[in-house]
């Protein structure tokens, strides 16, 4: 056979090859520079439209029909109410659901039926969450468009995300932590509450908090249960007419006028602010509770 | 006087009793679908007594406030596979390439600064991308290109999505290409293969279940995706797959129901719930199929 066409089958054509990989590699890059430069781009124009209208005025006023005097005091009361009342709710009993799933349940499928709902719960949409708590909370239970009835629904909607992140914390705690509990003659709920949980709770807390973030900037299933998007007095538990921040911004976002695309704009920085906050606390807490465990 | 057989028979009481109690808790869970699911069987039955389930599943206009009122679906499920596609579109080769990037290009140093951005930016709020939407990427960006685009479009709805989506998707497939045993890449490069053909041809198709899975898990939450949508693509229910045009996708016309002044037992108000019905089904099977593709396919090295 001729030498010279078997050859270029087998030429290597390195160059050609690598050039390939440096495009690909380039590709890769570029993607994840497109990602962090459309939100950079975000953030700084929400701010510069933000800014005119930062003020401690519209942080402490209510809103109004003239931009200049609006505020969003209800909305900020609102926001930390029902995310304040649904964390109450949702904690105790992702924390029981998850000790149990994690730490008591054996494989049987029921149990196996339990974890695979939890999943899928937190799959589904959360607007979905909002129809279940306008058919049951607002309506079947007459508690009414009030704030109880979204916390309930928020709590509902934050249940799954509690529950993973719990399970989650205590797996990572060594099998080892258990056994020499019970080799001490502890109960399953002694070494539980006292040689597991107490390892746990950096993971606990963090993802608690991350719930809350999760919370806090939901709209859609609020407006469900009765969330609107003008009101200028403070919320009370069981009192129909509650906003809430994300629903404010909505609002003044949807109008037309550019006044209040500003004032949206500056809402979504308060809570952008609030975010932020919440997510340091998370990592200081980790850092906090986690430091004097050491395996 | 209490003896050893007085402690042993005393705490298993408590103990079951504890147990009772964590496992109620875990079952709220199970209550919370059935629950979502009779709630949404319930009226959606009522709906189509009303409105006869052919009008509903086989008709091509949604006129739900305006007379003659008209009930087929199709326009919202359109508007929503229009936005949603368009959002793969966009968010799937970003995540996907990021997921390369951050599994097997980036030093520790680098993941460790981009993976919690990523984290940051899908812990925004969506309605903050909606705002997005129509303050920059509608106005600024897409204006210029297509100068008869509305104010409100699925193109802008599926641009905020994509963005929305693509952290799911870059954490999902870092995570399934990082479970692909080393010794796979290994073996492609005692081949000779170079880096991007190791990623090509060994990598990324042990991975590739994973990454489908991912992909769907991301179609599904863009699906139920509604602030950022409602603001975006605006409410105008349309049989189109023109992304210049302003749709309605199913969670926008829920909310849109939701601010009018809908009285309870109205035919909008069973619609809302009818409407919730297919949305809760589509992505719930989507979500399973998702996680059937993860298990099913899962190879074990």
């Amino acid at each position: 056979m001729d030498a010279a066409a078997v050859q270029p089958r087998f030429e290597p054509r390195l160059a050609r090859r690598k050039l390939y990989g440096t495009i690909f590699y380039g590709l890769c890059i570029l993607a994840v520079a497109i990602l962090i430069l459309a939100i950079l781009i975000l953030l700084v124009d929400v701010f510069i439209r933000a800014l005119p209208w930062l003020s401690l005025d519209f942080i402490t006023g209510v809103p109004s029909r003239r931009a200049a005097e609006a505020g969003i005091w209800p909305a900020i009361l609102g926001s930390l109410l029902i995310v304040g009342l649904a964390t109450v709710f949702a904690f105790p009993i992702g924390l029981a659901a998850a000790i149990y799933l994690e730490e008591y349940a054996s494989d049987t499928r029921t149990n196996r039926l339990l974890r695979t709902n939890i999943s899928n719960l937190s799959g589904v949409p959360s607007i979905v969450y909002g129809i279940f708590g306008l058919a049951i909370f607002v309506r079947a239970l007459s508690l009414g468009y009030t704030p109880l009835s979204a916390a309930l629904t928020l709590a509902l909607l934050i249940l799954p995300v509690v529950i993973i992140v719990t399970m989650e914390a205590l797996r990572a705690v060594p099998r080892a932590q258990r056994e020499g509990a019970y080799a001490l003659g502890a109960t399953r709920w002694q070494v539980t509450a006292r040689a597991v949980l107490p390892a746990a709770w950096g993971g606990i807390l963090t993802g608690i908090i991350l719930a809350l973030a999760r919370a806090i900037g939901e709209t859609a299933p609020l407006i469900l249960v009765g969330a609107a998007g003008f009101v200028t007095f403070a919320p009370s538990v069981l009192g129909e007419g509650f906003t809430v921040l994300p629903m404010q911004i909505f609002q003044w976002a949807g109008l037309p006028q550019a006044d209040f695309q500003g004032l949206a704009a500056a809402a979504i920085v308060v809570l952008l602010v609030m975010l932020l906050l919440l997510n340091a606390v998370a990592l200081l807490l980790r850092a906090r509770l986690g430091r004097h465990i050491q395996w | 006087m209490t003896t050893a057989a007085d402690l042993t028979a005393r705490r298993p009481a408590s103990e079951r009793l504890i147990e009772v109690g964590l496992r109620a808790a875990a079952a709220v869970g199970i209550l919370t679908t059935v629950g979502l699911i009779i709630v949404l069987l319930y009226e959606t039955v009522e709906f189509l007594a009303l409105v006869g389930p052919l009008d509903f599943f086989g008709g091509t206009k949604w006129s739900p406030s305006i007379t003659p009122y008209a009930w087929g679906v199709w326009p919202l499920i359109t508007g929503t596979m229009l936005v949603s596609g368009l959002a793969i579109l966009f968010g799937a080769p970003l995540g996907l390439l990021a997921g390369i990037y951050l599994a097997l290009y980036a030093s520790d140093r680098v993941r460790n600064i981009v993976k919690p951005t990523l984290e940051m930016i899908a812990g925004i709020p969506t309605i903050v991308l909606g705002f997005f939407a129509i303050t920059v990427i509608t106005p600024q960006l897409l204006k210029p290109i297509f100068p008869d685009i509305g104010g409100f479009n699925a193109l802008a709805g599926g641009i905020v999505v994509g963005i929305l989506i693509t952290p799911l998707i870059a954490s999902l497939s870092d995570d399934a290409l990082r479970a692909v045993p080393r010794a796979l890449g290994e073996g492609a490069y005692a081949m000779g293969a170079t880096k991007f053909e190791v990623i090509r041809s060994a990598i990324v198709p042990a991975a590739l279940s994973g990454i489908f899975a991912s992909l769907i898990l991301a179609l599904s939450r863009a699906i139920g995706e509604t602030m950022a949508v409602v603001l975006a693509v605006g409410a105008n229910p349309q049989l189109t797959l023109d992304p210049r045009e302003s749709v309605q996708t199913m969670t926008a016309f829920i909310v849109a129901v939701s601010l009018g002044d809908t009285p309870a037992g109205s035919i909008q108000f069973k619609a809302l719930f009818a409407v919730g019905a297919v949305l809760f089904t589509i992505t719930f099977l989507l979500n399973i199929l998702s996680e059937r593709i993860v298990r099913r396919f899962r190879q074990v090295y």
